[in-house]
């Protein structure tokens, strides 16, 4: 027979000590004393706020935020919708629907096939940033912005009028 | 004797300003001290500094919505927090503030009402206190308010024995129940007039009833260690879990009343009052006025000091469970004030 008491998966298992109590001990009062001044230690340490609109958070260099959908240096749409991202999206967060260029429309979409609605489900996207890595036209980026909240779960639904970065904003 | 009136009443509504004031800015002081404890820096966006935070609150209760359950008790519903709030209030009555005054030609004591049985008074009305509670949870017709009034009450009539009997050495000792006496007994800091000189504040010579005081006033405010009649996760709220609005703020605000007052009684009873070391050459040197306006500005500055212990403690103690609490209570400080009654009357005899 094994004696389950002194196994220990873990090897971190510890014996609780059942030693009588030294007087000191029972009167509490200088454990109370010694926590007293563990608390006043922090009374006087450095406060951890960050006092949020003023200062911010540094991201980390490869933080993946909110999505951006790029221009090329002419401020027409990259995205082609040949459809990996969401293919790639482990959530399935990403839904679009192809169309195909007219004419005069070169100004806007950089080749003959574009994505005439792309959308992101923010409340499934797990921000792993494959759909980053599938992109084969370097078109949809992770950016160190956050989802704003919203009123209603239909507001995280972001479509282009959200992803699409702005003309006036500096290529990547 | 008009002027009389008009000087008690002008000194009873300053009194009850600067204790309202205290007590708004003590929960403002509550959140500021436990972030820090926490490593946080608290409230600081309403207003300078975070300011105004107890006038948002203020503003926030008074526009809640005010819910009455269907209780059969109405009245009572509403009576209980009234009683909790002017019981906590009723106390400084008593308290001496400081020496007196001579201004305009009138001598104006700095307390409401010199009654020669304050200290029974002060227990009388801290009595009257549990009704407030008990009434309350009763007609919230809740188990779990009833659960925790019935423990407030138990907890609080477990501690007042103790508290008085912890009293009783200090009476004995200065020989009068009258808070200004007591004040007066400690009079400066070092005592020249006996045989050696001595310390004069009270707790330098009952240490123990100071301790035991200390205990139980921290059980008679329902303050962590010994706020179980409020405990959130065994009842809800305790015995206001069905209040709302400003009934809510009333027993909120009362319990810092009362941790107000009672800093102020350890400050009068155990540390002099408004006493300070050098009182008398203070007094000669700069007026008696002067020395008296000081004593109140020490008086405060003990106060706070207190109030800051009570939360210094809230935010480092854990609760009591029930039977610890009441181990506690009849089993270790109950014994331990008639031994430091006897011990007292045994010296007060021999040094005779």
């Amino acid at each position: 027979m094994t004696d389950f008491t002194s196994i220990s998966l873990s090897g971190k298992k510890v014996d609780v000590s059942r030693k009588e109590m030294t007087l000191s001990e029972q009167l509490y009062l200088p454990g109370i004393i010694k926590g007293m001044g563990i608390t006043m230690k922090h009374f006087f340490s450095r406060k951890k706020t960050i006092q949020y609109p003023e200062q911010k958070r540094e991201f980390s260099p490869v933080y993946r935020g909110r999505h951006v959908l790029m221009r090329d240096e002419n401020g027409a749409e990259r995205c082609t919708a040949c459809g990996l991202c969401a293919l790639a999206c482990p959530a399935e967060a990403i839904t679009m629907k192809a169309a195909e260029r007219e004419k005069g429309e070169e100004h806007l979409y950089r080749e003959e096939k574009y994505a005439s609605t792309y959308e992101i489900n923010m409340l499934r996207c797990i921000f792993c940033g494959l759909c980053e890595e599938a992109c084969p036209k370097e078109a949809i980026f992770l950016t160190e912005e956050l989802v704003n909240p919203e009123y209603t779960r239909e507001g995280f639904i972001y479509g282009k009028d959200k992803l699409v970065m702005n003309q006036q904003q500096q290529v990547l | 004797m008009e002027t009389a009136l008009i000087i008690k009443l002008v000194l009873i509504l300053v009194i009850f300003g600067i204790t309202m004031f205290i007590a708004l800015y003590s929960t403002f002081a509550e959140r500021i001290i436990a972030a820090y404890f926490q490593d946080r820096v608290g409230p600081n966006r309403a207003g300078p500094l975070g300011l105004l935070q107890p006038l948002a609150d203020g503003v926030k209760m008074f526009t809640k919505e005010d819910f009455i359950p269907n209780t059969p008790n109405k009245w009572l519903f509403i009576v209980g927090p009234g009683i909790a709030m002017s019981t906590a209030l009723m106390t400084s009555a008593v308290i001496p503030w400081g020496k007196s005054l001579d201004l305009f030609g009138l001598h104006i004591d700095l307390q409401v009402a010199d009654v020669n049985i304050a200290m029974l008074y002060v227990f009388g009305v801290v009595s009257i206190g549990v009704y407030g509670i008990m009434i309350g949870g009763w007609a919230s017709n809740n188990k779990y308010s009833l659960l925790g009034a019935v423990r407030a009450s138990s907890q609080m009539i477990s501690y007042e024995v103790a508290m008085g009997l912890s009293i009783i050495a200090v009476l004995m000792l200065v020989g009068s129940l009258s808070l200004r006496d007591i004040a007066e007994k400690q009079s400066n800091f070092i005592d020249w007039t006996g045989k050696f000189p001595y310390f004069s504040w009270i707790v330098f010579k009952q240490p123990l009833a100071f301790l035991v005081f200390l205990i139980c006033s921290f059980a008679e405010t329902n303050r962590t260690p010994f706020d179980l009649p409020e405990c959130e996760a065994e009842l809800i709220g305790g015995y206001h879990t069905e209040y709302s609005s400003m009934k809510l703020g009333f027993f909120l605000f009362a319990e810092y009343v009362n941790m107000f007052i009672s800093s102020t009684i350890i400050a009068t009873l155990f540390f002099g009052g408004y006493n300070y070391p050098f009182y008398d050459t203070v007094a000669t040197a700069a007026g008696l006025n002067a020395a008296a306006i000081l004593g109140v500005v020490v008086l405060f500055a003990k106060i706070f000091f207190f109030i800051f212990f009570f939360m210094w403690v809230r935010w480092t103690l854990p609760r009591f469970r029930y039977d610890q609490l009441m181990n506690l209570g009849w089993k270790i400080l109950i014994p331990l004030s008639i031994l430091n009654i006897i011990i007292t009357g045994v010296v007060i005899l021999l040094t005779n």
